[in-house]
């Protein structure tokens, strides 16, 4: 495949040379462009060349998407082959075709578009990746367990289904204990992320001076940009420590591992989230209606909580939700710190479980593909593409009509 | 209390009694950062009737008139030096709150800027935070006066719970004149109140601001010269970020001591 | 008040209850205020707290606790027929060199079980590594003494850096109170030193936590990294391109839009679950590989990519490109000329960022299988590798204190990788911006 990548590209090189020389040689270096004349070229050497190259590159992307696809039907010797004839035939037609008053320049135009088309479908193209193979390999694990048991199960134990003879198989796929997980985590998270995130947000707009914003936006970036698994294992190797040794002194026990540790450790990490889409948000409410409220006598702290706040509030709600969103897809911290175990608990001391950290587990560690277990993976993936794309895509439409609005 | 003759060189050309005084304004500079907007200018301002600001863009009335209640603390780098009195009073003084300084001295901006809420909530808003009102009628009773001062009654009474937002730009405009004087003001400024309105709402509030001009000391920055002489007694010309002229509206419009505003007025500057 | 009298002297707003209202406000005024800056410096502690616990627990691992040992390479147990053949060398018995080495300093253990306690002092995979590859590569060696300096066994660095309680009983600490007074003679004796661990950083995994390195898990991220950056910069400068300046106003670009902003925000693990399903099962690639890992974090990294160059190339004043056409150069030619060179600044630094996100990122990496045991540094992009957010991943399974010690020391070495490439995002952005 690397192989064939770059194959083409030499190919790609040597057409593209190889046309130029060809437009050179008919037409002349570069003089004859602007001037009039039978002899007149109608795009320099250099289009030439490169539409050649393209031409190449083209059929190439052709041959190589079939050789990705269909090994079967096109092996690395037939490709490479296949690379050499089709550069060669190229150059034959362009033999055929350059003169001077063809428009290369021109056809080159509609290639550069045309690739750059391509390379934004890339997007499209990933989407569709995407959800056709959660699609698919959910389809494959719905067929060995109902897709009602998954939804309603209370039972999960994914790890006795690996003998098909055992009884209870079936009672083994109930995801509820996990979305229960997902979601008194991410409660805790956002318990903790929304109000300081907010707070951080309120103060930097409207109280902070060009000093402290200075100070304190490069500290949230850094926070921002602590990889996950750093906060993973913060939350393993002290906060969770902390909370159990905390929780011990009051006589409670409490496992290293908690919902409360994960919870906690998501929030600070979604705080920079909140707080930076906040910002903007407040700052896109018009500064005449934070003067229209100071002229009548209120304070910062009443313009902000009966004006502002009411106006930015739906670009606000769209900020939570991207931070909900974050939330139930975080991998590290929840695989780190929240546990294993499909605990059905609405005590956010003990351990829980997530869907992202049931993922991790059922697909790390040496599983056949085929098995219910790691199919089953694929599902708890589709569950959650599926939500957070409801939650992003209306979370991006509050707040591009609360764009709209204030523009 | 102040005297009004102690200072020879004041601008003023206008003569007012001490008690007819609301504002007493000596050699106020405010200035942005490094750049200084405003020269020194001292003014008296009377206690009832309108008092206009004109002036070329860029001469410093609107900034001046945010002297008044302090709404340029709310710029960063703003800087206010010299003497406002209200009623004898610094403004500018140590133990004085811009909190209530502006609930005695009301604001009205170029832009109608009513809050994304309720017409009712709108004009509500002073009252409720200044504590204005015991009971839930007696706020009823000021929105309803308030919106029937300002001329709006009528027009919305029958949606008193719509967003104020909803409303035409000369509604808006006297939502807002009318949500000021809810707060029960003395003082009411108006920044080219008109300037984002169509001619027959300019004229409706202009017949506002005309009706009002007896209960509130009216200060009004516009940049058309009709209107100045429409609705104002007396006129202020500022220039480069000095007062040139302050006189009873007739005298500086119809017969100028100072060049410039001769200039300004037969339009040979603008 | 009545509406015909003019208002009093004296406001409402002057009396005794608006200023006593006042003081309340301006109470509440206070206290909002405070709760924003304590809204800021709990972050601020979160994050300190944060550094400060990864730093405290790492920074010990910089150095490490050698002992310096004279080995007898004694012919009799390495070679014992003579023959010098490296096959046999290779195999020879140095555990017992080093035992040897050790009985020798002290010669007045003799009991079996104490013997074994002495050699529990060093690494037992470390010194006898460091001997057989220099026996192997100059057999000549063989006969004669050697001053070396090998690593101590975990048990002994920690203890020397004070993380093993000599107060605790000592059947509740790893070492003995007699392995403890041997140490305590060596270091007295200057035979066991501190130095900088450069073997953290040349190293690659191990199961011994005195041996383990980031070397093979840097390779491996750099790898991926190298292949994310080649897929995605010139496509996510593509796509931004079309999408800016080509791109026509209909639903197919409709939802592309709305499909780049959603890409933005899918769970990381998604992007591991499509690279398993499409990369390794369906196009048979390798698993473990940085090539694979590299292609998801482009995808990953494609959104971010493009969001930003679309930013800075909406940054660039349309009349460049109105100029370029007057004079006679296609949409193109303006569009890749003038626009794209004057964007670059922008662009290179939401690359940047886009490569620091894709750097930090573990949970695709792990759905591709890069978890495994690697020794040995990857030498091309399709060998099984690690990568260092992943390598910190498996190092903080391991409860033992050498490990922790470890992994905080691997998340500072990549948290300073990534703060330099911020930093070298806003020095770029500061440096390179134009104004418009």
């Amino acid at each position: 495949m690397i192989l064939g990548f770059a194959l083409s590209f030499i190919a790609m090189i040597a057409g593209g040379l190889f046309g130029r020389h060809l437009a050179i040689s008919q037409v002349g270096r570069t003089g004859e462009t602007g001037s009039a004349g039978p002899n007149r070229a109608h795009s320099l050497p250099k289009f030439h060349g490169y539409m050649l190259a393209w031409h190449i590159g083209f059929a190439a992307l052709g041959l190589l998407a079939l050789h990705g696809f269909r090994r079967d039907l096109l092996s690395t010797p037939w490709l490479i082959a296949g690379l050499a004839l089709t550069t060669l035939l190229a150059a034959l037609h362009s033999r055929r075709i350059i003169k001077p008053e063809l428009r290369a320049r021109d056809y080159v135009e509609r290639y550069v578009r045309i690739s750059l088309l391509l390379c934004s479908a890339v997007a499209v193209l990933t989407t569709f990746g995407i959800v056709l193979s959660l699609i698919f390999e959910s389809a494959r694990f719905f067929e060995k367990v109902s897709f009602l048991e998954f939804l309603t199960g209370l039972q999960w134990s994914p790890q006795t289904a690996i003998r098909a003879d055992q009884a209870g198989q079936s009672g083994a796929f109930g995801a509820v204990p996990i979305f229960a997980g997902t979601f008194m985590i991410m409660a805790v998270a956002m318990l903790i992320a929304t109000p300081i995130g907010l707070m951080i947000a309120i103060y930097l707009s409207e109280y902070a001076t060009a000093k402290v914003r200075g100070i304190v936006k490069p500290f949230i970036e850094i926070l921002a940009g602590v990889p996950t698994v750093v906060y993973g294992f913060f939350a393993l190797l002290t906060v969770g420590p902390a909370i159990r040794g905390l929780a011990e002194s009051m006589g409670f026990a409490v496992p290293t591992q908690s919902a409360i540790a994960a919870g906690s450790v998501m929030g600070v990490m979604i705080i920079p989230f909140i707080s930076s889409l906040s910002d903007d948000v407040i700052n896109a409410v018009p500064q005449n209606l934070r003067d229209g409220a100071y002229a009548l006598g209120a304070t910062k702290s009443e313009t902000m909580t009966q004006v502002i706040f009411p106006a930015a509030l739906p670009g606000i709600m769209g900020a939570i939700l991207l931070g909900v969103s974050r939330a139930i897809g975080e991998t590290m911290i929840v695989v780190m710190a929240a546990g294993r175990a499909a605990n059905l608990t609405g005590n956010p001391f003990e351990a829980v479980t997530t869907v992202t950290v049931q993922v991790v587990s059922l697909l790390t560690g040496d599983q056949e593909f085929d098995s219910a277990k790691t199919l089953a993976a694929f599902a708890l993936g589709l569950v959650l593409f599926v939500i957070t794309l409801i939650l992003n895509v209306i979370a991006l439409l509050i707040v591009r009509r609360y764009r709209e609005r204030y523009e | 209390m102040v005297t009004l003759s102690s200072d020879p060189q004041a601008a003023s050309d206008m003569q007012l009694a001490p008690e007819d005084l609301k504002f007493h304004v000596r050699n106020v500079r405010v200035s942005y950062g490094e750049k200084e907007a405003l020269h020194g200018v001292d003014l008296d301002i009377a206690k009832t009737g309108v008092t206009a600001f004109i002036g070329p863009s860029g001469c410093g009335k609107s900034t001046f008139l945010r002297v008044f209640n302090r709404m340029n603390d709310t710029i960063p780098g703003a800087r206010v030096s010299g003497e406002v009195l209200l009623d004898g009073e610094d403004i500018y003084g140590p133990d004085v709150d811009p909190v209530l300084l502006r609930a005695r001295v009301g604001m009205v901006f170029q832009k109608p800027n009513p809050f994304p809420k309720s017409i009712y909530d709108n004009v509500a808003y002073g009252p409720r935070i200044h504590g204005l009102t015991k009971s839930a009628t007696e706020l009823d009773e000021v929105v309803e006066k308030s919106l029937r001062r300002a001329a709006l009654w009528d027009e919305v009474k029958d949606r008193l719970n719509e967003q104020g937002t909803g409303l035409s730009g000369g509604q808006q405009q006297r939502l807002v004149i009318a949500r000021a004087i809810a707060v029960q003001p003395e003082v009411i400024l108006m920044d080219e109140p008109a300037s984002a309105l169509d001619p027959i709402a300019t004229a409706r509030l202009e017949e506002l601001i005309d009706e009002l001009k007896d209960r509130y000391c009216i200060i009004i920055v516009t940049h058309s010269m009709a209107q100045a002489a429409r609705v104002s007694q007396r006129t202020a010309f500022f220039h480069l970020g000095h007062l040139v002229e302050y006189d009873a509206t007739n005298t500086v419009f119809t017969n100028p001591t100072d060049s410039r505003t001769q200039d300004y007025i037969t339009g040979r500057t603008g | 008040m009545s509406d015909a009298t003019p208002p009093e002297t004296t406001s409402i707003h002057q009396s005794a209850d608006a200023h006593k209202l006042l003081r309340k406000r301006r109470r509440r005024e206070r206290g909002f205020r405070m709760m924003g800056m304590s809204a800021i410096v709990m972050a601020m502690c979160a994050l300190t707290w944060l550094l400060i616990s990864i730093v405290g627990t790492g920074y010990t691992a910089f150095y490490q606790h050698q002992m310096t040992i004279d080995v007898v390479l004694d012919e009799t147990v390495l070679d014992p027929n003579g023959t010098r053949d490296p096959d046999e060398l290779r195999k020879a018995n140095f555990r017992r060199i080093i035992q040897n080495t050790l009985y020798a300093r002290f010669p007045d253990i003799t009991d079996r079980r104490a013997r074994q306690d002495l050699f529990k002092t060093v690494s037992a995979s470390g010194a006898t590594d460091l001997v057989r590859q220099m026996v192997y590569k100059t057999p000549s060696l063989i006969g004669q003494t050697l001053t070396l300096e090998v690593p101590t066994s975990d048990d002994v660095d920690q203890l020397l850096k004070g993380y093993i309680d000599r107060e605790v009983s000592e059947d509740r600490r790893k070492l003995s109170d007699q392995q403890i007074k041997w140490v305590d003679e060596l270091v007295a004796s200057g035979e066991v030193h501190a130095r900088f661990n450069w073997a953290f950083f040349t190293a690659t995994d191990s199961r011994d936590p005195e041996l383990a390195g980031i070397a093979g898990a840097v390779a491996g991220s750099f790898m991926a990294l190298l292949v994310a950056f080649v897929v995605a910069v010139p496509i996510g400068i593509g796509a931004a391109v079309y999408l800016e300046e080509f791109a026509p106003e209909n639903l197919f670009t409709d939802i592309v839009e709305i499909n780049i902003n959603n890409l933005a925000a899918v769970p990381s693990i998604i992007f591991g679950l499509l690279g398993l399903a499409v990369f390794l099962n369906f196009f048979g690639m390798p698993r473990s590989a940085p090539l694979v890992g590299g292609l998801v974090l482009a995808l990953m990294t494609l959104p971010t990519i493009i969001i930003a160059a679309r930013a800075a190339l909406r940054a660039v004043s349309p009349s460049i490109v109105d100029g370029a056409l007057s004079l006679g150069a296609s949409k193109t030619q303006a569009v890749f000329h003038h626009k794209v060179p004057l964007a670059a600044p922008g662009i290179l630094t939401g690359t940047i960022i886009g490569m620091a996100q894709a750097l930090g990122e573990t949970a695709p990496l792990l759905m591709i299988g890069m978890v495994a045991f690697v020794t040995e540094i990857p030498t091309s992009i399709t060998e099984p590798a690690s990568a260092l957010p992943v390598q910190i991943f498996l190092w903080a399974d391991s409860a033992e204190r050498a490990w922790a010690e470890r992994t905080s020391a691997a998340i500072i070495a990549l948290l300073v990788v990534l703060l330099s490439m911020n930093a070298l995002a806003i020095f770029l952005r500061s440096k390179l911006e134009r104004r418009w």
